[in-house]
């Protein structure tokens, strides 16, 4: 016991014995973290130039900045959403995962995401969200999925040549018309070749008395007039035509083969011709998930993506150490697997989740690499986060350096808590 | 037989020195290296390197080309901050050339090099690499942009021929949307193919001498000239129906397969040369043929007028070796290996037109060459970056804004004053 004593507490306790052995980490130390730190924080006070004291303007600069207020904005968004995300995504599948038979396997598979380098993952995401739906996959599934219970219209995008009125119902025409009259309907703004292959010849009915007739063609201007059906030109089936008179709707008919409708009996008084809305309809097309209002959630959750095998990893780790005795016992006592899940099995974990939660903010403060890759040059400014900024300004626009250090010491400041919360936890854990 | 051998030494030395003073095709360059640092990737590389490896044969100097792509003003800003910058650069912003310049970072060229320059060029390229008066670089590869790329099939469809005039395209291009086809795609989604497009309209509405006056921020954003070039842009613009959809998402590449792969959505593209030589990788159709190109129509009666961008070579060290390479950059020779391979336009007016592999390419290179001082370098490329170059800020992010919504031209217009201010200001 004496010897012991001697032992340990000799050369522990001399620090003129200790500086020898721990010299070369302290250079490195002082060399790769010191320094560096230092010097990002005197930088921070001097102009693009590096030769001018110019005090806190930098800081000021910052902070009056709209784009580092945007950035600021969608770190703080960041932070908020992504860990506890990837958290409780994490936890969910680890438990889950803890009771199959190819446990391993699943969790290789979840885990591979984070042997890809971020860039990588981002030009991934970046495709997989690409608007055009031939291109991007969820665009192409939410199309998809639209298309099966409200199906494209006939003749997208066309439209009346003229004397007609875009409406919310339709395009209606101008000028009202009455039983015997005839008109001509002239379409744009669709390719002749779409046209179906039923489709006639077009030609102008004669006016019968008591209806209302009219015709209904592609108007093709070239090699021909426009407004009046040359030979060449048909007639487009299957259009809906209403007749619409006070606002309520007194007819509706469609568009044969050679592009004729007729209102047979209409009463006295003038209707107005509407072509209902639906016969044009664009084709759906997805949403705009790289447009500026979606930016952020997009790239948050490609960053879930890549960072929950991570989280399912340390949290898998954590389950294997939970006293199996605990969740028998309560099991014992008859409680159900959520109540389990819900009182044993999250508490017991509670440090562990803390871990992950807390590298996991750290990581999100200076997420860089998604957002440069992800966002599309037109909305980079709406999903720009404080790690890019710092490296637009530092390096980007004509390089000030100096408002570039500036980001940076506030940057470290804001990673700064959560790194002395998880070195105090390890010393506590260790004590 | 050692006396020999030194004789023997010395001989050969002197054939060398003798050599390079007469007509410089000697090895005498051995064992001296040049590092180049230039924005080309891929194909582009793959032609700079025949170029660097005639300059090699001829001299014996070995050349490390190193490609810095869109990152090339950081990858080089940061080289000088470490004190290690490359010998020679090819700067695609002669902003940044100037910044540099003022810094003492650039030597001034020597006077063979200044020779060289002012015997190829037209004076406009001249001036555009002085620097208070001393020639710091040359444009050794330009691009026209001022050119519109169409589909021929989208035009026969309609019986278009190539417009003139800013009102005869937006004639044919409602013609176009009549058949169901968008008549331009945008590339929105980079910033520098609006700024581009607003270059092309106000030097032709506001005339070269306001040009130069804006591009230095002499006359504000807010100037009525501005305000004429953005109504007769959102001519264009303003209406969906011209206009390829998610414009804003659309990056530059994508446009151009836009109109020339298939299924095509769009009739035309407007921006520089190089849009033939993504239509020849990327599409089936063939530049000449289904894929031609007419000059930037005439806005409100304009006269004819390129603008213009391009790389300046510029040195960063002025020893033997990289002075050989900045004149063999300057002179003809160097170009025509590059013309020859295509993808190559020049300002040198010495390159034979027959250098250039086919008709549209020479009609491009001609353009340039003919407009002679009439030529504009990109305005957006003379700012200061944080204006004129930066993704998602500046005038990029604010002609996207403005492509999202043509009708806001007072708000854009301060908007760019704003930002140009605070750029300029610096």
């Amino acid at each position: 016991m004496r010897l012991r004593v001697n032992v340990d507490a000799a050369p522990g306790r001399s620090p003129r014995q200790a500086i020898p052995f721990l010299l070369p980490a302290l250079i490195l130390l002082a060399a790769l973290v010191l320094y560096p730190l230092v010097y990002s924080l005197i930088r921070s006070f001097f102009d693009a130039s590096g030769n001018e004291f110019v005090g806190p303007r930098n800081y000021v600069d910052t902070f009056t900045d709209p784009r580092t207020l945007t950035a600021f904005r969608n770190n703080v968004i960041w932070v908020v959403v992504a860990p506890a995300a990837v958290t409780g995504i994490g936890l969910v599948l680890a438990v889950l995962t803890e009771r199959i038979r190819w446990a391993t396997a699943f969790r290789l598979v979840l885990f591979m995401p984070m042997a890809i380098s971020l860039f990588a993952s981002g030009i991934i995401f970046r495709l997989v969200y690409d608007e055009a739906p031939n291109q991007g996959v969820v665009n192409a599934v939410v199309v998809g999925v639209h298309d099966m219970f409200s199906p494209a219209s006939q003749y997208p995008g066309a439209r009346p040549r003229d004397g007609y009125a875009r409406t919310d119902a339709g395009f209606a025409s101008i000028r009202p018309s009455r039983a015997g009259d005839t008109i001509s309907l002239p379409l744009i703004g669709y390719s002749s070749q779409d046209v179906p292959p039923q489709a006639l010849p077009a030609s102008p009915p004669a006016a019968g008395t008591g209806e209302l007739r009219g015709v209904l063609w592609l108007d093709v201007s070239v090699g021909g007039r426009a407004g009046s059906v040359d030979p060449t030109e048909r007639g487009l089936p299957g259009v809906a035509v209403e007749a619409v008179r006070d606002g309520q709707v007194v007819a509706r008919t469609t568009t044969g083969d050679d592009g004729r409708f007729t209102f047979p009996d209409l009463g006295a008084g003038d209707v107005t011709v509407r072509l209902p809305a639906e016969n044009f309809t664009l084709p759906f097309r997805g949403l705009t998930w790289l447009g500026a209002s979606l930016i952020t959630p997009v790239i948050i959750s490609s960053w879930i993506w890549i960072m929950t095998g991570f989280a399912i990893t340390f949290i898998a780790a954590g389950l294997s150490a939970i006293p199996r005795d605990a969740l028998e016992a309560a099991r014992v006592d008859g409680a159900t697997e959520w109540q389990v899940f819900r009182r044993v099995t999250v508490p017991l974990l509670s440090p562990v989740l803390l871990v992950v939660f807390v590298t996991l903010v750290i990581n999100v403060l200076k997420i860089f690499e998604l957002v440069f890759v992800i966002a599309p040059g037109s909305v980079q400014s709406e999903a720009n986060v404080l790690a890019l900024q710092m490296w637009q300004v530092s390096f980007g626009t004509g390089g000030d350096q100096g408002a570039g250090s500036a980001l940076a010491v506030i940057l470290f400041l804001l990673v700064a808590p959560a790194m002395l919360f998880n070195i105090r936890r390890f010393r506590r854990e260790r004590s | 037989m050692g006396k020999q051998w030194i004789a023997l030494l010395a001989l050969t030395a002197a054939a060398c020195s003798g050599g390079a003073a007469g007509t410089g095709t000697t090895e005498d360059l051995k064992g001296q290296t040049v590092e180049v640092v230039g924005p080309w990737t891929g194909d582009e590389q793959k032609s700079f390197e025949q170029v660097l490896k005639v300059f090699t044969d001829k001299t014996g100097a070995e050349v490390r080309y190193t490609p810095a792509g869109d990152e090339l003003p950081t990858v080089v800003q940061t080289r000088i901050s470490g004190g290690t910058p490359p010998n020679v650069a090819l700067i695609a912003q002669p902003g940044l050339v100037a910044q540099f310049a003022k810094a003492g970072a650039l030597k001034p060229v020597n006077a063979d090099v200044e020779k060289a320059v002012t015997d190829h060029n037209a004076a406009v390229w001249k001036q555009l690499g002085s620097v208070d008066g001393k020639l710091y670089g040359f444009t050794f590869k330009t691009a026209n942009k001022s050119a519109f790329w169409y589909s021929e099939k989208a035009f026969q469809q309609v019986g278009a021929t190539p417009p003139a005039t800013w009102d005869d395209l937006i004639k044919t291009s409602r013609a176009i949307s009549e058949t169901g086809l968008a008549a331009v795609s945008v590339g929105g989604a980079d910033g520098w193919t609006l700024t581009d497009w607003f270059e092309n309209v106000y030097l032709r509405t506001a005339g070269p001498d306001n040009y130069d006056k804006l591009a230095k921020h002499e006359i504000p954003w807010t100037d009525p000239t501005v305000r004429k070039a953005l109504e007769e842009l959102a001519k264009l613009w303003g209406d969906p129906t011209l206009i390829a959809g998610g414009a804003l998402q659309t990056e530059f590449p994508k446009s151009v397969t836009n109109v020339f792969g298939e299924p095509s959505t769009a009739a035309m593209v407007f921006e520089a040369d190089f849009v033939a030589s993504i239509i020849t990788t990327n599409t089936k159709a063939k530049v000449g043929e289904d894929a031609k190109f007419f000059p930037f129509p005439s806005v409100a009666g304009s006269k004819d007028a390129v603008v213009a961008g391009g790389d300046m070579a510029v040195q960063f060290k002025d020893d033997k070796a990289t002075t050989e390479l900045m004149k063999f950059l300057a002179s003809p020779e160097s170009g025509k290996v590059w013309a020859e391979l295509g993808g190559f336009l020049s300002p040198n007016k010495d390159i034979p037109e027959t250098a250039y592999p086919d008709a549209v390419t020479q009609e491009l290179a001609q353009r340039i060459v003919d407009a002679g001082d009439n030529v504009r370098f990109d305005m957006s490329d003379l700012a200061p970056a944080a204006f004129g170059g930066t993704k998602g800020a500046g005038e990029w992010k604010d002609l996207q804004d403005f492509l999202a919504d043509p009708k806001n031209v007072d708000g854009i217009m301060a908007r760019l004053e704003a930002n140009a201010a605070k750029a300029f200001g610096k």
